[in-house]
C-alpha cells in the first residue's frame, strides 16, 4: 500500500467530511467552534468568506454537508450544520468593519456579469476587492436570481436576502436591473475584458401529454410551470390560488409550489409524483414540512392526460406505476393498470428546468455540446470563447445555491488569471496549508476533545396552522442560544487531525488499544516477493474492523522500526485525541488544518 | 485530559453469542502511564473474554498490588473483583474459588507482587492446582513504586537510575513448570496475535493456567540498558509455536499436518492448534520446556509461546473431592441435615 501523501492538503481536507462535501469547502467545524464560544460575528465571517450568503444558506441550503457528516456514522443523525449557520447569521453584530476593502483605484479591467443570481454575485464579491470594475445585467427588477424569484419568503425572508445581497451590491457593482441581454455578440463588442454567464436555468419544463395543446386556450391559466407561477407570486402578479391545485413532480420546486398554493387559498392541494415516496428528489425536510402543512403527497402516479370537458379544463388523469430497479440501480416504471382522475382547477408542472441560450449566437466561436450546453473546461469554467466563463445553473443545469457560489469562486479565480494574460488552468494557484498543533499541556488540547453523546436537536417552528395562513411569515424560528450551544457540542472537530510521526513511534500499541472506534491498526506489511495486490489484501485483512466507506481513504504510514505499518481508518475517527493522550512518545499530535486559499481548493 | 472514552463505537463491530460487542467487556479508562504494556494486556483480555462470550458477571477479577494489579479496573467492569493486598492475591483467590467454583477466576499480578513479596503464595497456589488463570505482567521492575528492580530482572540488567541487578533472576514460568502447573505459557503484551488465543485457551483450561506476559514499563524500564524495553523485546523475541484457539462450536477446517502441527483437546471440547516453529518443540514435556527456556535465555533470546499443557490434569476441587455444588450454594439443610441423618451415620459405625 502506498504511503499516504501528506505533502498537500488533499488527504486532510477529505477527512473533514462536511467541509469536503460542501461545494465551497466552508470550514464547518471552525465556525461551529466559534458558535460554541458565542463568537457569532466571527462564525458568520468564516461563512461569508466561503459561501457568501450565510443567512440565506443557513435557511435554505441543500446541505450536502449533512449526509456526509461523520456523526451519522457513529450515531443516528448528523450535526445540524445548516441550522447552526443561521445561528451565526441571526446573532452576529454589524459586519461592515470586517468586509473587504474595495480599492478606489481600479485595475482597469471591466467584467460583465449576466444574471444577478448567487453565481454572478459571488464573482462580483471576489473580484471587486481586487480592483475590477463589475457591470451586472439582470432582466428582473431586483437582484437575487432564483433565491428571490423562486424560493418562497416563508422559507427565506426578503430582509435576510436583501441584507446579504446589499453587502455585495454596495461594494460598487454597476447594476443594470431590468436589462435583458439578448445578444452575447453585441455585449462582447462593448469592450469587456471578460464575461461571466450566470443566467441560471430559467425555463420550466412542460409535460406534453394529450390535452397539453388545448389547455389555457380559453385565456385562463389552468396549467402553468411551477417556476413561472412562483416568480409571478414573488413579483406580485399573482396573489391567489384556486381551491383545488395539483402539483406534478417530486422535487423541491414541487414542495414550494404546493406550500405556496396552500397559503394563497387553495384548500385541496395534492402533489402527485411518478417515483416512490422515498425516491422523491425533494429534501426529506421539505417533504416533512409539506405534509405537516396538510398537503397530500401521492407517490407512484404518472400523469397521462389533461382532461377537458366542453373545452374547459377539469382535471388530470393518472396511471398508477411501480418503480422497478435493475441490478445497476436503474429505474423503470411499470404499469399497475390502475388509473386515477384528479379533478382540479390549476396544475403546476414542476418536473424540471432547462437552461436557455437563445441569446448566444452560435457563430461567435462559443461551442455547445450535444445537449445544447456550453462546452466548458471543468477546472476553470472557461468556454471555448476564452473571455467567456460560466457558472451556477447555467453551467451544468439546475443544481443549488451553494454550487452556484462554488462555481462563482472558481470562475473568479479563472477570470483574474485570464485578465493577467495567463492560462486559467495551468497558472491556477493552489492553496497552501498548515497543520497547527492543538497541544496546550501534557494532555490538554485547545479544542474541546470531549465527545458529547446528545441526539440532534429539532429546530423550533411556528405552529403548522399559523404557517399556512400567511404567505411571507418564516416558518422556522431557528435555534435559540441554548439549543445552538447544545447542538454545537455535537460537532466532532473533524478538522483537528490526528497527525502521526513514524520516527517517534515505539510500537507500544497504546493508541490502537484505546481508540474507541477501532481506527488504528498496526499491521504486517506482507512480503516483498508478493504482488502488491496480495500484500494489500494481507494488510486489509488485519484491520481491526473492515472499512465502512472505501471513499474515505485509509491513512497508510511509512514502515515503522519493525517494518510494520500503521493504518488509520479515517472514516469513523471521533477526533477525541485519546490516541495522542495515550501515546508515550508524542508520535500522535492533534493538529488543526488551516487552508490559506479555500477558493483555490474548489476543483 | 480525557477521563472517559466515548461510548460511540465502530458501526461494524461484531457481536458475540451473548449479543455483546468487545466494548461491553471494557472497564474504566486506564490511569496507567501512556504506553504501559499492561494496557495492551488489558485489551487482550477484553478481546479474549468477548470472543469466548463469557458472561461478565460470571467472572471474578483478582489482583494484588502494583500497576499491573490495578489493571483489572480497566477491563470487565461488570465482573466481580477483589484488589487484595500485596502478594496475597493467591490466598484470597483460593478462598473465593473454594466458596464458588463456578466463577471464572482471572488473576492479574505483577512480577513484584508474585516473584518478590508474594513468591510463597505463588508457589503454593501452583502446587494447589487452583482452577484459575494467573497472569503476571512482567516488566522487570516495581512500576508503582517508581522502578526498583524486580526479582525477575535479568541478572546484570540496569534500571533507569543505573542500579544493577546483582542476583539471579527468578523465572516464574520455570517455577510454575516445576511446581506442577498444567498450562504454562509466556507471551508479550505487544503481540496480541499470540496473546489472545493463549488467554482464551487458558480460560477454557480446567486447572491452574499460568501466563507470564512481558510487559514493558514505559516510564521506568524502557531505556537502552533494559532487557524489557519495547525495542529490546521486539528485537530478541523468538516464538516456539504459534497457537490458535478453536472454540467448541467452530468447525475445524484444515488438516493438521503431522510433525509441524498438533491439536490438543481441552476439557470443554475446544481445541488448541499448535503450529510448531521450532522443530523439536513439544507440549507435554515440562522438563524439556524448562531446558528450552533456559537455553534461549543464555543466547539472549526471549522464548515465547505455550510451553506446557496437560489438558487432563486434576485441579484443586478434584484433588480434594469437594462437592460439585459450589459451597456458597449449600443451604443450612445441606450442611446440617439434622439428627435423623446423624443417627443414620452413627448407626453405620455400629
Ligand atoms: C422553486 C425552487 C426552489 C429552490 N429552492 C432551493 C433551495 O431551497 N436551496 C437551494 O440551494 N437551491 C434552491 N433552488 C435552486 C437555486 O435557486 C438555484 O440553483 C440557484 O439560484 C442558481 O443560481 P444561479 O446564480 O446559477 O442562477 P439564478 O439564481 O437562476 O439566477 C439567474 C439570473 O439570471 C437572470 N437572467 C437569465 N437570463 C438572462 C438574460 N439573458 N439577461 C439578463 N438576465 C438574465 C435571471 O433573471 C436570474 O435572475 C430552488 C430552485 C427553484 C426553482
Ligand atoms: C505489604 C506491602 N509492601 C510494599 C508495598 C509497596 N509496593 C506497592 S506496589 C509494589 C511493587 C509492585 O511491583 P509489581 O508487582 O511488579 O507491579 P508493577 O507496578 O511493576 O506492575 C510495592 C513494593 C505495598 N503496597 N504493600
Ligand atoms: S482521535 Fe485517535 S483515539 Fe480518538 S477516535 Fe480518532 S484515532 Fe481513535
Ligand atoms: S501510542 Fe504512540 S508510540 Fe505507541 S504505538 Fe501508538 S503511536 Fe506508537
Ligand atoms: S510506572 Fe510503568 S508499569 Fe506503572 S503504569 Fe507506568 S509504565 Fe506501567
Ligand atoms: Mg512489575
Amino acid at each position: 500500500m502506498k504511503t499516504t501523501d501528506t505533502s498537500s492538503y488533499q488527504h486532510f481536507l477529505k477527512v473533514v467530511d462536511c467541509q469536503h462535501a460542501c461545494p465551497a469547502h466552508t470550514p464547518v467545524p471552525e465556525y461551529i467552534r466559534l458558535i460554541a464560544e458565542k463568537r457569532y460575528t466571527a462564525a458568520y465571517m468564516i461563512n461569508w468568506e466561503s459561501n457568501v450568503f450565510p443567512g440565506v444558506l443557513g435557511r435554505v441550503c441543500d446541505r450536502p454537508c449533512e449526509p456526509a457528516c461523520r456523526r451519522s456514522r457513529v450515531e443516528e443523525k448528523p450535526v445540524a450544520i445548516c441550522r447552526l449557520k443561521r445561528v451565526a447569521a441571526d446573532n452576529k453584530e454589524d459586519i461592515h468593519p470586517y468586509l473587504p476593502k474595495v480599492p478606489t483605484e481600479k485595475n482597469g479591467k471591466r467584467i460583465a456579469l449576466i444574471g444577478a443570481g448567487p453565481a454572478s454575485l459571488t464573482v462580483a464579491r471576489d473580484l471587486l476587492p481586487l480592483g475590477y470594475d463589475i457591470v451586472l445585467f439582470e432582466r428582473d427588477p431586483k437582484a437575487g436570481g432564483m433565491m428571490r424569484s423562486q424560493i418562497p419568503a416563508f422559507r427565506l425572508p426578503e430582509t435576510v436576502l436583501d441584507e446579504e445581497l446589499n453587502y455585495i451590491l454596495n461594494m460598487g457593482v454597476e447594476s443594470h436591473f431590468g436589462e435583458d441581454i439578448s445578444s452575447l455578440s453585441n455585449l462582447l463588442k462593448s469592450g469587456f475584458d471578460a464575461v461571466f454567464v450566470g443566467t441560471g436555468a430559467p425555463n420550466g419544463r412542460w409535460l406534453t401529454i394529450p390535452g397539453h395543446d388545448q389547455v389555457n386556450c380559453d385565456g385562463s391559466t389552468s396549467v402553468d410551470t411551477g417556476i413561472n407561477w412562483l416568480s409571478n407570486v414573488t413579483f406580485g402578479h399573482n396573489d391567489s390560488a384556486p381551491k383545488r391545485v395539483v402539483v406534478l413532480g417530486g422535487g423541491n420546486t414541487a414542495m414550494d409550489c404546493c406550500r405556496t398554493a396552500k397559503r394563497l387559498g387553495a384548500t385541496e392541494v395534492t402533489v402527485l409524483v411518478r417515483s416512490s415516496f422515498a425516491a422523491m428528489k425533494a429534501s426529506p425536510w421539505e417533504k416533512e414540512d409539506a405534509q405537516a402543512e396538510g398537503i397530500s403527497i401521492k407517490a407512484n402516479y404518472t400523469p397521462i392526460e389533461y382532461v377537458l370537458e366542453a373545452g374547459k379544463f377539469v382535471g388530470v388523469n393518472f396511471e398508477q406505476v411501480t418503480s422497478v430497479y435493475d441490478e445497476s440501480g436503474k429505474r423503470t416504471l411499470s404499469n399497475t393498470g390502475a388509473t386515477l382522475f384528479v379533478a382540479c382547477d390549476l396544475v403546476l408542472v414542476a418536473v424540471g428546468q432547462d437552461t436557455a441560450f437563445p441569446w448566444i449566437e452560435r457563430d461567435i466561436g462559443l461551442r455547445f455540446n450535444k445537449w445544447q450546453q456550453p462546452a466548458l473546461n471543468k477546472a476553470t469554467l472557461q468556454s471555448s470563447l476564452e473571455q467567456v466563463f460560466f457558472g451556477g445553473d447555467a453551467a451544468y443545469g439546475p443544481k443549488n445555491i451553494i454550487t452556484a457560489v462554488a462555481n462563482g469562486h472558481q470562475a473568479a479565480i479563472s477570470i483574474d488569471i485570464f485578465c493577467q494574460g495567463k492560462n486559467a488552468e495551468t497558472d491556477r494557484p493552489e492553496s497552501a496549508f498548515n497543520l497547527i498543533s492543538q497541544k496546550m499541556g501534557i494532555h490538554d488540547w485547545s479544542y474541546d476533545s470531549n465527545i458529547d453523546h446528545q441526539a440532534r436537536n429539532l429546530v423550533p417552528h411556528i405552529s403548522w396552522e399559523e404557517a399556512v395562513k400567511t404567505l411571507n411569515t418564516e416558518v422556522e424560528l431557528g435555534f435559540d442560544e441554548k439549543l445552538a450551544l447544545e447542538e454545537a457540542q455535537r460537532c466532532l472537530n473533524c478538522d483537528v487531525h490526528t497527525v502521526f510521526n513514524e520516527s517517534t513511534c515505539i510500537e507500544c500499541s497504546a493508541c490502537e488499544d484505546v481508540c474507541p472506534t477501532d481506527c488504528i491498526s498496526f499491521v504486517d506489511a506482507g512480503n516483498e516477493e508478493n504482488s502488491e495486490a496480495v500484500n494489500d489484501q494481507h494488510i486489509l485483512s488485519q484491520l481491526k474492523v473492515t472499512e465502512l466507506n472505501p471513499e474515505q481513504e485509509l491513512f497508510v504510514s511509512a514502515p515503522l522500526k519493525t517494518g510494520h505499518l500503521m493504518i488509520k481508518d479515517e472514516d469513523v475517527c471521533l477526533h477525541c485525541g485519546l490516541c495522542a493522550e495515550r501515546c508515550p512518545t508524542g508520535a500522535w499530535d492533534m493538529k488543526k488544518l488551516l487552508l490559506d486559499n479555500i477558493a483555490a481548493t474548489i476543483k | 485530559m480525557s477521563f472517559q472514552k466515548s461510548k460511540f463505537h465502530h458501526p461494524r463491530l461484531p457481536v458475540n453469542d451473548l449479543g455483546l460487542n468487545y466494548r461491553d467487556y471494557e472497564g474504566a479508562l486506564s490511569t496507567l502511564c501512556a504506553g504501559c504494556g499492561h494496557d495492551s494486556i488489558t485489551s487482550a483480555i477484553v478481546q479474549a473474554c468477548f470472543e469466548l462470550s463469557l458472561p461478565p458477571h460470571q467472572v471474578a477479577k483478582m489482583s494484588g498490588i502494583g500497576c499491573s494489579s490495578k489493571a483489572p479496573n480497566y477491563f470487565l467492569n461488570k465482573a466481580h473483583g477483589f484488589n487484595t493486598v500485596h502478594g496475597r492475591m493467591p490466598s484470597v483467590t483460593t478462598g473465593a474459588n473454594l466458596a464458588n467454583r463456578e466463577l471464572t477466576y482471572l488473576a492479574m499480578s505483577g512480577d513484584g507482587d508474585s516473584a518478590s513479596i508474594g513468591l510463597g503464595q505463588f508457589a503454593h497456589v501452583v502446587r494447589r492446582q487452583l482452577n484459575m488463570l494467573y497472569m503476571v505482567a512482567n516488566n522487570g521492575v516495581y512500576g508503582l513504586t517508581k522502578g526498583q528492580l524486580a526479582a525477575t530482572a535479568d541478572r546484570g540488567m540496569k534500571n533507569k537510575v543505573g542500579e544493577q541487578s546483582l542476583f539471579t533472576d527468578i523465572d516464574l514460568c520455570v517455577m510454575a513448570l516445576q511446581l506442577g502447573a498444567t498450562f504454562v505459557a509466556r507471551s508479550f503484551s505487544g503481540d496480541k496475535k499470540q496473546l489472545v488465543p493463549l488467554i482464551k485457551a487458558a480460560i477454557s483450561h480446567q486447572g491452574f493456567a499460568f501466563i507470564d506476559i512481558i510487559s514493558p514499563c514505559v516510564t521506568f524500564n524502557n531505556h537502552p540498558d533494559s532487557t524489557r524495553s519495547y525495542d529490546y523485546v521486539h528485537q530478541h523475541i523468538t516464538t516456539a509455536a504459534v497457537t490458535d484457539f478453536v472454540p467448541v462450536k467452530q468447525e475445524i477446517t484444515s488438516d493438521c499436518a503431522a510433525g509441524i502441527c498438533e491439536d490438543i483437546c481441552l476439557h470443554d471440547g475446544s481445541l488448541m492448534r499448535i503450529h510448531k516453529l521450532q522443530p523439536d518443540y513439544e507440549t507435554k514435556n515440562a522438563m524439556k520446556a524448562i531446558v528450552d527456556i533456559e537455553t534461549h535465555k543464555k543466547k539472549g533470546e526471549i522464548l515465547t509461546g505455550l510451553f506446557y499443557l496437560d489438558a487432563n490434569g486434576e485441579h484443586y476441587h478434584e484433588i480434594n473431592n469437594t462437592t460439585d455444588t459450589p459451597l456458597n450454594k449449600l443451604t443450612q439443610d445441606d450442611l446440617c441435615p439434622g439428627s435423623r441423618v446423624l443417627s443414620g451415620i452413627n448407626d453405620s459405625f455400629r
